[in-house]
């Protein structure tokens, strides 16, 4: 197929400017999200996972933050040269974002009725009472009980799980073609997590709509996305399709980090060791030539220092940026 | 069978609720409803909830961070509850603590030395300051981190790396039982492992005993001897962690299990799901607190009656009028 993926990232960087030099968060990122897939964007904490979806909105505060090169292309259209008020027509309409946290996110003296329907009128210039009653259609539709009674209803007066089901039927209100997800459930208990990820597949079937799932949980991934770009201190190290980086991760980060998931053994867990990376995470600051992976890589050679290894492709649907390391399935 | 370490029965914590107009109360939340159980020496009992379940109330009802309003705490022999403040202070040297944030939880202005000597100090621990260095030295090195370290401040350090220095101050005054209020909750899945591998190595060297609280059930079972399941201020079910893995009885139990995302595309598990929320602590459900959500009650019994615990094996023990 040669269509215009709905979004595609190219060699994106983004930096910040601290008082101790530029902070590289994003070293040249590319990725593309299809039509109605769910793509996730996976790594631990300032891999610069959330930097990049952000820049895709253009959500990071320009100064400190700066897209340094690169392109975004929504549906063809680079977005990097677009000022806020051209910005503020793809907001909502066509990409929408839920955050992390849904208790900083919703505001406190409006109620939530009021908040989708702000966005309603200002995006898709419905009437006022129109604007009502697509919050409650959506608000019924994110599985909100009794969501007549409750569009009036103010943040605080829901939980935290109900609060994340409001803001996600706030980002699909314009019914936009791609929703950015960062962390939409790592705030929440368990049982909810389930029930919000279940959520989010149903909408994305009934809307059409497409997913990148920025989130740190390899169980996470593997049940709700269908490609996954994982990432490493600002760079992508390996992308491809979930059943292939599970049955065959390639880039030793990415099978380190799938070992290192806590797995039920039926109680046994207790008597083994658990598979770690050693040591941390490398400076931001930090700008080596090689590969930034390579001091804590099981793999490392001298030529891992030296340069950025490129991108193999072993398959058309898999990617990975390391010149020692094979696709193998990982032993149990 | 030797007596347990730590042995708590019926404890209770309800906190009262400011109600009315001179602050009347009237209304009390029971964060922690009658729980008992015990922690043998050298093992580690998991203890399971979703947020609100008292799982940290029970934590530091242990130790008298907060006072219980109810119930017995022996520990070692010794009635927690009716300790005076040497005593207590005596206590809390065979007790200690690591909390979940690893960034509120360490002093900024003090430099990792001085925290883990601190502790040393007031237990009267060490011959001068010189010696508590060489300890301190020992203890970094113990948990992972350099003796140099011990210079630096908390800000220097990764998440991963100041919660070894919680550990190192835990470790500081030679506790025999550690209360790990979820110690990994707020890490990266590589260096959650780590430090779960950390403690593991803690424990078969020093013998410790932990209570390890976690919110999920991938997290424990690859620590717990024994596991305990609490839902709003109860617990549920507890039993040996193999037997409650192998078979859970408890319908929240259940759920809890199948919530856990499985890192195997295509294997698209049966969830047990729960319907609806977490109900308010301040006005739980009657009779069973988890009838509203359950997916299996039949009975209205279920609805009246609290249901009590009663054995279903060897050693597992299960509070619901279905089972058992």
């Amino acid at each position: 197929m040669t269509t215009t993926p709905l979004l595609e990232i190219r060699d994106l960087h983004t930096g910040f400017h601290t008082d101790e030099g530029l902070v590289r968060s994003v070293r040249g990122v590319s990725l593309t999200v299809a039509r109605g897939e769910t793509l996730a964007l996976v790594g631990e904490s300032g891999c610069g996972k959330s930097v990049t979806a952000h820049s895709v909105l253009k959500l990071i505060p320009m100064p400190p933050g700066q897209i340094t090169s690169g392109q975004i292309l929504w549906q063809g259209r680079d977005l990097v040269p677009l000022s806020i008020r051209e910005m503020n027509r793809i907001r909502a309409r066509e990409i929408a974002i839920v955050f992390q946290e849904p208790m900083t996110a919703l505001n406190p003296v409006y109620s939530v009725g009021e908040q989708i329907a702000e966005v309603v009128r200002q995006h898709m210039g419905l009437g006022r009472r129109a604007a009502v009653d697509r919050a409650v259609e959506m608000l019924d539709m994110v599985g909100i009980p009794d969501a007549r009674r409750r569009v009036g209803d103010y943040p605080h007066q829901f939980s935290g799980g109900m609060r994340q089901r409001v803001m996600i039927a706030m980002a699909l209100a314009c019914e936009p073609k791609l929703l950015i997800a960062d962390e939409p459930t790592t705030a929440l208990d368990v049982t909810i997590q389930a029930q919000i990820l279940d959520m989010l597949q149903d909408m994305k079937e009934r809307l059409g709509t497409a997913i990148l799932l920025i989130t740190h949980d390899m169980g996470v991934v593997a049940e709700t996305a269908e490609r996954a770009v994982v990432m490493y201190a600002g760079r992508v190290v390996e992308e491809g399709t979930v059943d292939r980086l599970f049955s065959a991760p390639a880039h030793p980060y990415t099978r380190g980090l799938i070992r290192s998931i806590p797995r039920l053994d039926g109680g046994q867990g207790r008597h083994k060791r658990l598979d770690t990376i050693a040591g941390s995470i490398p400076s931001q600051y930090a700008n080596p030539p090689g590969c930034r992976f390579a001091p804590r890589c099981p793999l490392a050679q001298a030529d891992c220092l030296a340069a950025q290894p490129p991108m193999t492709s072993p398959s058309a649907d898999h990617h990975f940026a390391c010149f020692h390391s094979v696709p193998e399935a990982i032993a149990p | 069978m030797t007596a347990p370490l730590l042995s708590v029965r019926d404890l209770s914590k309800s906190f009262p609720i400011q109600a009315g107009l001179f602050g009347r109360s009237k209304l009390a939340v029971h964060a922690v409803d009658r729980v008992s159980f015990d922690l043998r020496a050298g093992q580690t009992l998991g203890v399971v909830g979703e947020s609100g379940c008292g799982k940290s109330t029970t934590g530091r009802c242990i130790l008298r961070l907060i006072e219980p309003t109810g119930g017995s705490v022996t520990f070692d022999g010794k009635d927690v509850r009716a300790l005076d403040g040497a005593g207590q202070q005596a206590l809390r040297r065979d007790m200690q603590i690591i909390f979940q944030d690893p960034f509120a939880s360490l002093n900024p202005r003090m430099t990792i030395g001085a925290i883990i000597a601190e502790a040393m100090t007031i237990h009267g621990l060490g011959r001068d300051a010189a010696d508590r260095r060489v300890r301190v030295a020992a203890l970094l090195d113990r948990v992972g981190l350099k003796p140099e370290h011990m210079r630096r401040y908390p800000h220097e350090f990764s998440g991963g790396q100041r919660q070894r220095v919680g550990i190192a101050r835990a470790l500081a005054v030679e506790p025999k039982l550690i209360i790990c209020d979820e110690p990994v909750s707020a890490l990266d899945v590589s260096v959650q492992a780590q430090v779960v591998n950390l403690l593991k190595d803690l424990q078969d060297d020093l013998g410790l005993a932990y209570m390890f609280i976690a919110h999920d059930l991938s997290v424990v079972e690859n620590v717990s001897d024994r596991i305990a399941v609490m839902y709003l201020g109860r617990v549920v079910e507890i039993a040996d962690a193999s037997a409650l893995y192998a078979g859970p009885q408890h319908p929240y139990t259940e759920a809890l299990l199948s919530a856990i995302p499985v890192p195997e595309p295509g294997r698209h598990k049966v969830r047990r799901k729960l319907s609806g929320e977490l109900p308010n602590p301040i006005n739980p459900p009657t009779g069973c607190h988890f009838h509203s959500r359950c997916p299996i009650r039949k009975l209205p019994l279920c609805a009246t009656e609290r249901p009590e615990m009663k054995p279903c094996g060897q050693g597992h023990m299960v509070a619901c009028h279905m089972r058992g």
